[in-house]
């Protein structure tokens, strides 16, 4: 395998199969996200958009097909995962924040006892971090006493402590009331254009339109249609797209 | 009816998180009534005295220190069982929800196998087959009875913490897991930082019931000759020699151990109406 180097995708899909107990969820998928770029997947409930993010960072294993994270296949027995995850950081749906702990800490702890860094100096990032979510004055409060979109962007600051070289979104203001949405992708968007690799599943057809460079549409496992925001609203090719805009938009 | 299948004890039914029906547990009530019926006794029983014979109460009050140490046996059994089991049953528990298959399935016999038998019976086979002396090296150390029987009550509540912790870890979110991956957590790391600490609170009150319940098995011993509250109760009757005695003197241990129980109890109580509104 030759090094990987920044002018390569940064995430390949080649090719890539998955079932769970014989009901197709992912087949013949692939893509490239580059560096720097932001890619929105759009698609009906069941289209296997959360899955395919979860086979990302190895959460859910392929059967057939590669995935190459960094030039490193994802879809091999030998893959240390752990390594792999240290370069992909991940949002949940449901924040999924650690309740027992603060604000601070569970954005601390990632580094501190998997990184095994300096307590102090991650810290002083962490600190940081929450304020880039902008919630400074909530460090010590604990998950339960959050709101949604605060929990949310304290889970993004979790994962940018690993300081990750891609971040997956998993229809991550799904579960918000509609006045919290904004901030969560006010704080997306903000990441996406410091030069942060995401690809972000979501429902939020106005954000996509804003902050992808390219959007993808999958349907029943498939990537029906892809292209940049401006022609993929503006002139879908496929009928399932349209149909699928058309009950959106 | 054998003695085995009247032990049959609600600790043996199966474990449920959530809601579960409210197991019993003793109330104010339950104590009034006790008293109630311990002063109505020894009312009955000093008019059926004969003439001459020492007061009931005094006597009972005569034999309290003696009653006292052998109830502190009983503690100091509920203690140790419990400090025994809980510590077999964490690993036990957490073998249960292991990944390799060969760990768990033994796990789980262990448990199922300790958990469905009648304490009764194992205390039989502890006292029974577990030798009197054990040489360590060239030191010999004695194994009395009550040691024995303490071990014996030790493996049912060893099989009733796993169950607490298997059920406990389960009744975590699934999300929880995920993001401690997501984040490169090992498994042990996402166990020791993430998944037992929120167990511990869940587990605390069902915890606390086991030991209410551990504590009242432990005359149980008295069977298998223990010196215990219970076995003293029977001597101080056989050295009184006083039929009338008899109902009041086993009220009077009755009322022990419920006013050490019902504390706990209340406090069990209290914490899951506490961890609830959570």
């Amino acid at each position: 395998m030759t090094a990987w180097t920044p002018d390569q995708p940064l995430v390949r899909l080649t090719d890539v199969h998955k079932s769970f107990r014989g009901v197709v969820v992912l087949q013949r998928i692939s893509f490239d996200v580059t560096k720097g770029e932001v890619v929105c997947v759009i698609g009906p409930s069941g289209a296997g958009k959360s899955t395919l993010l979860r086979c990302i960072n190895a959460l859910v294993p392929i059967e057939r097909g590669s995935i190459l994270v960094e030039g490193q296949e994802v879809n091999d027995p030998k893959l240390d995962k752990l390594a792999l995850r240290r370069k992909v950081g991940m949002v949940f749906q449901q924040y999924n924040l650690f309740p027992h702990r603060t604000a601070l800490q569970n954005v601390m702890m990632a580094p501190i006892h998997v990184l095994k860094r300096d307590r102090r100096e991650v810290e002083a990032e962490a600190r940081k971090l929450i304020r880039k979510v902008r919630l400074e004055g909530k460090e010590d409060a604990y998950p339960g006493e959050l709101s949604g979109g605060q929990q949310q962007r304290i889970a993004i600051a979790r994962s940018l402590a690993m300081n990750p070289d891609v971040m997956l979104f998993d229809e991550v203001t799904a579960a918000l009331d509609p006045e919290t949405v904004k901030e969560v992708l006010v704080t997306i968007r903000e990441l996406a254009e410091e030069g942060m690799t995401c690809v972000i599943v979501t429902h939020e057809m106005g954000f996509a339109r804003e902050v992808a460079d390219e959007i993808y549409f999958t349907d029943g496992g498939l990537l029906v249609e892809h292209g940049p925001p401006k022609d993929f609203f503006a002139n879908p090719r496929d009928p399932r797209t349209r149909q699928f805009l058309d009950q959106i938009l | 009816m054998s003695i085995a299948s009247r032990t049959d004890l609600p600790v043996l039914l199966p474990f449920r998180l959530g809601r579960a029906e409210a197991p019993w547990r003793p109330n104010a009530r339950h104590g009034a009534f006790l008293i109630a019926a311990l002063t109505l006794s020894i009312g009955f029983a000093e008019a059926q005295a004969g003439p001459g014979d020492r007061s009931i109460l005094a006597t009972i009050l005569t034999w309290t220190p003696l009653l006292a140490q052998g109830f502190a046996l009983n503690i100091a059994m509920s203690f140790l069982a419990m400090a025994i089991g809980t510590v077999l049953g964490l690993p036990l528990g957490l073998g249960q929800v292991s990944l390799r298959a060969p760990v768990r399935g033994v796990s789980w016999f262990v448990t199922q196998f300790f958990r469905n038998s009648p304490w009764l019976v194992l205390l039989f086979y502890c006292m029974l087959l577990m030798p009197f002396e054990v040489r360590i090296g060239d030191t010999i150390v004695p194994l009395p009875g009550w040691l024995k029987s303490t071990i014996g009550l030790s493996l049912p509540v060893m099989a009733n913490v796993a169950e607490l912790v298997r059920g406990a870890v389960r009744s975590i979110p699934y999300g929880q897991w995920e993001a401690s991956e997501a984040i490169a957590f090992t498994r042990m790391q996402t166990l020791r930082m993430v998944i037992l600490p929120q167990c511990i609170k869940r587990m605390t009150p069902p915890w606390m019931n086991l030991y209410a319940i551990l504590t009242v098995a432990t005359p149980l011993t008295s069977v298998v000759g223990v010196s215990e509250a219970m076995t003293l109760t029977g001597d101080i009757l056989s050295a009184e020699g006083r039929t009338e005695l008899l109902v009041p003197l086993y009220l009077y241990l009755l009322t022990w151990f419920f006013l050490y129980c019902y504390p706990i109890a209340r406090a069990t109580l209290m914490l899951e109406r506490r961890f609830q509104v959570r």
